[in-house]
Formats: C-alpha cells, sequence, structure tokens
C-alpha cells in the first residue's frame, strides 16, 4: 500500500511540476463554466415564459433543464480531457527508461498500474470539485432535487474512472504519447456514439451495443437513478481496461 | 555473491545470452567486458529482474533471481545504461522518490538521502532539477540511486559511457571507492575501464563467455610472456635491433611509432631495456607494460568481427 502511495505522490508532483495539470485544469473549468452560463440564460429566459401558462409552470425543472445536459457535456469534455491525464503515465516511463527503476524496484506491476491510476483518478476528482462550486448558485438561489444532482456527479466520477482505464491501457501499449492519446480518444467517442447505431434499428446487436455504449448507463444516473446494472458497468470495464495495461506490461518484460 | 550458470536468453531467433557461467566474489569489483552487442546489458537486466531468462540460474545475495525477485530486488542496486531520471525533480526529491520504492523504512530514508548525496559528491547540487545538471552529475545521480538502499550488490551498465575525460575519472574513483562495502559487477567495452577499476573480468562476445577470473589469474594463463610497449624520438628498425640484441629478449617489433619489447615471464628485463634507452641516448618519450590482457581482448574483438 505505501508502495502506491509514493507512486500517486510522485504522479501528482509529476503533473503540478509541469504545466499539464494547470492547462487541463484551467481549460476544463473555462468550458464547463460556459456550458453552464449558456444553460443558466437560457434556463431563466424559458422558465419566464413558461411561467405565463400554469400548465408547463410545472414542467420547469432545473435538474433536467440545467444539470442533466451540463453533465453530459461534461463527459464530452473529459473525453478530450481523459487522453491529457493519461498519455504520459507510462509511455512516458518506456520512453525515458525509467520503466527500468521501477521494474527493478521491489513494486509489482499491478502496484505500479494501480499507483497511477490512482493519480490520474485523484486528478479528475479535483477537477469535478473544482466544478461543484458552480452548482453551489444553483443551490442558493433555486431548489434543485439533491438526489439527481448526487448521483449525477457519481456517474461523471465513474466515466472518468472508465475513461482514465482506457487511457491507461492505450498509454501502456506504446511509447509514442501522441498514438496513446489519439487511440484513447477515438475509443472513447466511440463509446460515446454506440447507441446512435441502436436507435436506427441494428437488429440483435442492438442490446450489446446500447448496452457498451456509456452513454445508456450515464443518462440513468443524471436522472437520479442508481441502478447496480450500471454501477456493475462501469466497474467491469474500468476493471477490463486496467487488466489490459497490467497484461500488456507483462508480456512485454516476458517476450 | 553474484553467481551465474548456463544462463541463456533468446530473443525469438536472436540469441542474446548463450550458456553463460561465471561468480563474483563478496566485496570484489568486477568487470563485464566486451563489445557493443555481446550480451553485457542482456545478462545484467536479468540479474536485476528486468527480464527473465530463457534457461540457466542466477543467485544474487544467495536469493535465486527467478524464485525470489524481491528479495534480490531488494539486495541489488541498478544503474542502467539508460541512467532512469525524472527530469523534474530535483535531485533530493528523486532520491527521496527512490528510497520510498526500494523500501528503506520511513525512518532512515532522510539518512540515506544524506548519505548518497555526500557520497556521490552531489551535496551541492541537491536543491537543482535534474535537467538542469551536467551529464556527469547525472551519471553520479544514477550512482546515487544505486547505492540508496545500502545494497550488497551493485550493477552498473557502462557507468561512464559518454562523459569527458575528467568525469570519467571521477566516476572511476568513486566506484573505487566502493570497494569492500558492496560487491559490484560493471560492465564496459573499454578495457582500461577494467585494468584501473575492477578485480577480476567476465569477458563475453556474441553472448558467450571467453574467458573470466581475476586479473592477474587471466594475465598468467593468458600471458608467458611479459614486455614493454617503449616509445622514442625515433622508432625503426635500427632502434628495434638495438633491443633484439639484450639478452633475454625473445621477440622486438615496431607497431605504430612504439616499440614492442617481448621476454618469458620468468625474468624481468625493464631495467635493462630502461639502461640500453639511456646509455644509446635514444630520447624516452614513454614506457609501459604490455597488459595482457589487453591482447585477449583485442583478439576476442577481432574474431567477432566488432570494434
Amino acid at each position: 500500500m505505501s508502495n502506491i502511495w509514493s507512486l500517486i505522490k510522485k504522479e501528482l508532483r509529476a503533473y503540478f511540476s509541469s504545466p499539464i495539470a494547470y492547462v487541463v485544469i484551467s481549460g476544463f473549468l473555462l468550458l464547463v463554466g460556459y456550458f453552464f452560463y449558456s444553460l443558466i440564460t437560457w434556463f431563466n429566459a424559458a422558465s419566464m415564459q413558461m411561467a405565463q401558462n400554469p400548465y408547463y409552470a410545472q414542467q420547469v425543472n432545473v435538474n433536467e433543464m440545467v444539470f442533466s445536459p451540463l453533465f453530459h457535456n461534461m463527459t464530452i469534455i473529459l473525453v478530450l480531457v481523459a487522453p491529457l491525464l493519461t498519455m504520459r503515465l507510462l509511455a512516458e516511463e518506456k520512453k525515458t527508461g525509467t520503466d527500468e527503476l521501477l521494474f527493478t524496484s521491489p513494486l509489482s506491476v499491478g502496484q505500479i498500474v494501480l499507483g497511477k491510476y490512482a493519480a490520474a483518478l485523484i486528478m479528475w476528482s479535483l477537477m469535478l470539485a473544482l466544478t461543484a462550486i458552480l452548482s453551489i448558485f444553483v443551490f442558493a438561489h433555486g431548489n434543485p432535487e439533491l438526489a439527481p444532482w448526487l448521483t449525477g456527479y457519481l456517474g461523471l466520477f465513474l466515466t472518468g474512472a472508465l475513461f482514465l482505464a482506457i487511457g491507461l491501457f492505450f498509454s501502456s501499449l506504446t511509447e509514442n504519447q501522441i498514438v496513446a492519446a489519439f487511440l484513447t480518444v477515438v475509443t472513447l467517442l466511440l463509446l460515446l456514439v454506440l447507441n446512435w447505431v441502436t436507435s436506427s434499428g441494428a437488429g440483435g446487436w442492438r442490446s450489446v451495443l446500447s448496452y457498451l455504449s456509456f452513454s445508456e448507463h450515464f443518462g440513468d444516473m443524471t436522472r437520479g437513478i442508481l441502478d447496480t446494472k450500471d454501477l456493475v458497468y462501469y466497474l467491469t470495464f474500468a476493471g477490463f481496461g486496467l487488466f489490459l495495461a497490467h497484461s500488456v506490461i507483462q508480456s512485454r518484460r516476458w517476450r | 555473491m553474484i553467481e551465474v550458470r548456463e544462463l541463456t536468453k533468446r530473443y525469438g531467433e536472436l540469441v542474446a545470452v548463450s550458456g553463460l557461467t561465471f561468480e563474483v566474489e563478496a566485496g570484489r569489483i568486477w568487470g563485464l567486458l566486451g563489445p557493443n552487442a555481446a550480451g553485457k546489458t542482456t545478462t545484467m537486466r536479468i540479474l536485476t529482474g528486468y527480464l527473465p531468462a530463457t534457461s540457466g540460474r542466477a543467485t544474487v545475495a544467495g536469493y535465486d533471481v527467478f524464485d525470489k525477485p524481491d528479495d534480490v530486488k531488494r539486495s541489488i542496486g541498478y544503474l542502467p545504461e539508460i541512467v532512469p531520471l525524472y527530469l523534474d525533480m530535483t535531485v533530493e526529491s528523486y532520491l527521496a522518490f527512490v528510497a520510498e520504492i526500494k523500501q528503506v523504512p520511513k525512518a532512515r530514508r532522510k539518512a540515506a538521502v544524506a548519505r548518497v548525496l555526500e557520497s556521490a559528491g552531489l551535496k551541492d547540487e541537491r536543491r537543482r532539477l535534474i535537467k538542469n545538471i551536467s551529464r556527469g552529475y547525472k551519471q553520479r545521480v544514477g550512482i546515487a540511486q544505486a547505492m540508496i538502499h545500502d545494497p550488497k550488490v551493485l550493477v552498473l551498465d557502462e557507468p561512464t559511457i559518454g562523459l569527458d575525460p575528467a568525469q570519467i575519472r571521477e566516476i572511476r574513483e568513486l566506484i573505487r571507492g566502493l570497494r569492500g562495502e558492496h560487491t559490484i559487477l560493471l560492465s564496459t567495452h573499454i578495457l582500461p575501464e577494467v585494468t584501473q577499476v575492477c578485480d577480476g573480468v567476465v569477458i563475453v562476445n556474441e553472448g558467450r563467455l571467453m574467458a573470466s577470473g581475476s586479473l592477474d589469474e587471466l594475465a598468467a594463463s593468458f600471458e608467458k610472456s611479459d614486455g614493454v610497449l617503449v616509445r622514442l624520438r625515433r622508432a625503426g628498425d635500427e632502434e628495434a635491433a638495438l633491443f633484439r640484441g639484450l639478452p633475454g629478449v625473445e621477440k622486438v617489433e615496431v607497431e605504430g611509432g612504439e616499440i614492442r619489447i617481448e621476454w618469458r615471464r620468468d625474468r624481468d628485463l625493464r631495467d635493462d631495456v630502461a639502461r640500453l634507452v639511456l646509455d644509446k641516448g635514444l630520447g624516452l618519450k614513454e614506457m609501459r607494460s604490455v597488459a595482457g590482457i589487453e591482447d585477449l581482448y583485442m583478439k576476442i574483438v577481432a574474431r567477432g568481427g566488432e570494434q
């Protein structure tokens, strides 16, 4: 455990001693802030109009009209952010030869993979925590429901857990960071749009593709639904990504 | 302290190391000598647990490299050929990180970092970023990280490569200073490194063992003759003929501006050669012993078609 913690500290220091952390965090906050601002102004205008009509006034819902679309937008930004957090992790060690130090230390490959993964996940958690400040305004001036907001953030955390595991796997495949980042973006975009096929009806594959697409599972969570099926999806695929990264490193050493 | 038995490593078709067997006693400095691509780095990577061997056995500090990799890793300090440095770290924080992953107990980490900073001569550089220090200092940081957990065995892969002559001398002195406390295996393709630093040598070429033993043993067994190389104001047949006239001299050759004089090992003609040079006023510039092992190494390397 202390081994993993040493690696986490080292990775976090690496994020913050290079421009990566500052650039990624501020860019992410800028985009999230912009989306939040435009959603809130649209929501203000829309709710003003809807209040005129007693029937529509019932339907004004800040969770559905602001938080849910905001969370979906955040997952799309995450498609671009996740590879930036993960591309370095294993590819750079391989390229600079520092993997030789790690693998000749009394550390297991599992500890190395977990340490690096945990560091990226901590970065993502920090970014999420910073965006939560925006929600404070909504809670201060309106009365949104807490439950869907909480499950939405849990969903965002889990989406990060999944995306970062995939990114770490691609970082283990190559010593070229750009290749690792690009393969990650392609895979994440595919995951994002897999359910498009299902809406046009593609026969028996329909349910498989829709299960694989993370949007289906994430959509549940932004509506306040906490289903074990969704949790299992996230944890299985994140675990699978880590397992693959572990296997790639093991097999490279035994070749 | 280090024992290698019939070690073989294949990468697909390519045989990097083939049936290598050698031994290093505790407290000695041993050189792993061979031309490029002789299998030195592969051997070291197997010893340090970075690569598995295809077949054969190796034990370090009494632990089998394959059965007890973690115990071996705790007993070994390793300087890879490409020094594994995190350039964005300061010297001190890098060494502290290595101390953590090498499982130096928390209470002793600070002292361990201070100790290696001192012995590697890095005290004044400790707060600098590794990317900003000179190549010689980077190499010292590499050696310092290998010593951080006070391992019984140090494995140094080409510790002086790419350094300028002054830096090479410093690093060699640093390594010599570690004799006794640590058992050291260092690889090199430069012979003088072995003769200046090491007690013994393992000569490899194309993955095979060519010779091994202490320097004296090797010189004695491979060289029946002893000799000197003299550099004079002029080195021609005339001068060579003068040396040929000395009693006991077996062979005199002129090679590249130097005269090589050899005799049987059971006597020493150095004084006679020197007297002759002075008596005849030949203008002595340099006189040095023929390193027996040098001949051996050159023969091995030439046979391999390398260099």
